[in-house]
C-alpha cells in the first residue's frame, strides 16, 4: 500500500470532518437544494471509494477500471447537481473543497519531512485535478441533457393544432420556424387534418418574431403538404413588417392565401365552408344591438 | 402481368391503388388510363392513394403526367387520400404536383370533381353535404 492510500485509509475520519467543514464553510453553500446529512452520505461513499480506487497504487489514470466507482459517484453526484440547478462553480468546488481537505491533513502528518510532503502533494494535487475535470465533463453533460430536453418539450408544446370550427384547424406558431420544427409542425398538422377529416387549416404566424426567406420557405412546405393532401392552408397573422420583409426578399407568396389576422382568415375560412356567423338581434335590454 | 384496376362510374374513372408502385406498374397505369380516357370520353379521373406508403420522384412524376394528358383530353384529375408522411416526402423532393386537384378523401373528391366540370351537386344536397371544398 503506498502513501497515498496509507493516508486515505488511516484518516478517512480526519478528512471527511475537514472536507465537510471546508464544504459548510463555504459561502455559496446551497443547503436549500441539498441537506448536510445527505452531503455527508455522499462525500463518505465517494472518500471510501477513493481509499479502495487508490490502494493499488494508480495514483494517476482516472479511466482505469479501479476508479470506476469513484467516477461513477461523481458522475451521479454532478448529473444530479446539474438537474438541481447547482452551479458549475458550486459542483466544481465539491470535489476541490476535497483538496484543501487533504492537504490539512497531509501538512500534519509530514511536517517534519518536506520532501515526502512535497511529493504526498503532488499526487493528490494531480489526482484530484483530474477528478475534477470528470466532474466538469459529466456536469455540463448532464446540463446538456436538460436542455435537449427542455427543447423537446418546447417543440411538442408550442406546436398545438386547434380544432377551431368543423373541419377547420387553426395553427398558431410562436417562435422561429427552423427545419426540425417545420417538421413537427408539419407532422402534426398532417396527422390532425387526417385524424378530423378538416378541409381548411389556418396556419397563424403573429408569434413569430421574424420572417426571413428560410422561414418562408418552409412555410411554403408546409402549404404544399397541406394542399397534397387535399385540404386548403391560409395563412394568418401577417404584421406589417412582415409584409414588408416579405416583399422586398421577393418571396412569392401569391397562390397562398394569406390574411391579416386570425379573424379575417377564419371568415375567409367560414365563407369557404359556406358558414355563417351572425350577430343575433336580440331586445331583452342586457344585450342591445348597436 | 399485374394490372392496376380502373373502375368507370358514371362520367368518372375510379382508380384505387392497392399496392405499392414500382416503376413497371406505374407507368402501365398511366398508358391504362390514357387510353380509357379516350375510350370512355370521361371528364374526370379520382386517383385513390389512401394505401400507398411509398412514393418517389418516379411515381410522383406519374401522377403530375397523368393529370397534364387528362387535362389535354378534357379530364380533370383528383388525387385523394394522400397520406401524411407521403405529402411530406414529395414536398421535400420538391414536387407539388402542381396541377393536380387533390382531396381528403373519396368523397370529397368526387364533390370536387363534380364541382370542376359544372355538374354542381343541386341544391339540397349543397346544403346537407357541408364539406365541399371551394375550388
Amino acid at each position: 500500500m503506498n502513501t497515498t492510500a496509507q493516508l486515505l485509509h488511516d484518516y478517512k475520519k480526519n478528512i471527511l470532518e475537514n472536507w465537510m467543514q471546508n464544504q459548510l464553510a463555504d459561502a455559496a453553500l446551497r443547503d436549500d437544494l441539498i441537506s448536510n446529512d445527505e452531503m455527508r452520505r455522499q462525500s463518505e461513499e465517494l472518500l471510501e471509494g477513493l481509499a479502495r480506487a487508490v490502494s493499488n497504487g494508480n495514483v494517476d489514470n482516472v479511466y482505469a477500471p479501479e476508479f470506476e466507482q469513484v467516477t461513477d459517484i461523481l458522475t451521479d453526484i454532478s448529473i444530479t447537481r446539474a438537474r438541481q440547478g447547482f452551479s458549475p462553480r458550486e459542483t466544481g468546488m465539491y470535489v476541490l473543497s476535497l483538496k484543501q481537505a487533504l492537504y490539512q491533513v497531509l501538512e500534519e502528518k509530514y511536517k517534519s519531512q518536506p520532501e515526502v510532503l512535497y511529493k504526498e502533494l503532488l499526487v493528490i494535487n494531480n489526482l484530484l485535478d483530474k477528478l475534477s475535470m470528470v466532474t466538469f465533463d459529466t456536469y455540463i453533460k448532464g446540463r446538456e441533457e436538460v436542455i435537449l430536453r427542455q427543447n423537446d418539450e418546447i417543440n411538442e408544446i408550442s406546436t398545438p393544432v386547434i380544432r377551431v370550427w368543423e373541419g377547420i384547424l387553426a395553427l398558431p406558431i410562436i417562435g422561429t420556424l427552423d427545419s426540425a420544427r417545420t417538421q413537427i409542425v408539419m407532422e402534426n398538422l398532417l396527422q390532425e387534418i387526417v385524424n378530423t377529416g378538416s378541409s381548411i387549416a389556418i396556419l397563424d404566424i403573429s408569434g413569430v418574431p421574424a420572417v426571413d426567406s428560410l422561414v418562408a420557405q418552409h412555410l411554403i412546405k408546409t402549404v404544399s403538404a397541406t394542399r397534397l393532401m387535399g385540404a386548403e392552408c391560409i395563412i394568418s397573422g401577417i404584421r406589417a413588417e412582415i409584409a414588408q420583409t416579405i416583399v422586398h426578399l421577393g418571396i412569392d407568396l401569391s397562390n397562398i392565401k394569406t390574411k391579416a389576422t386570425l379573424a379575417s382568415a377564419l371568415q375567409l375560412a367560414f365563407s369557404m365552408r359556406k358558414v355563417e356567423v351572425r350577430k343575433i338581434a336580440s331586445n331583452n335590454g342586457f344585450n342591445q344591438p348597436r | 402481368m399485374e394490372r392496376i384496376p380502373i373502375l368507370k362510374m358514371g362520367p368518372f374513372l375510379l382508380v384505387t391503388i392497392q399496392v405499392d408502385l414500382y416503376d413497371r406498374l406505374a407507368l402501365n397505369l398511366e398508358n391504362d388510363l390514357i387510353s380509357m380516357v379516350s375510350k370512355t370520353g370521361a371528364r374526370g379521373v379520382l386517383i385513390d392513394i389512401s394505401v400507398v406508403s411509398i412514393v418517389d420522384s418516379f411515381m410522383g412524376r406519374i401522377l403530375g403526367n397523368i393529370a397534364s394528358m387528362s387535362r389535354i383530353m378534357d379530364a380533370e384529375t383528383v388525387v385523394v387520400g394522400m397520406q401524411p408522411a407521403v405529402a411530406i416526402t414529395l414536398v421535400e423532393l420538391g414536387l407539388t404536383l402542381q396541377g393536380v386537384h387533390t382531396a381528403l378523401d373519396v368523397e370529397k373528391g368526387m364533390e370536387l370533381l363534380h364541382d370542376k366540370i359544372g355538374l354542381g351537386l343541386n341544391s339540397e344536397q349543397e346544403e346537407e353535404g357541408s364539406d365541399d371544398s371551394d375550388e
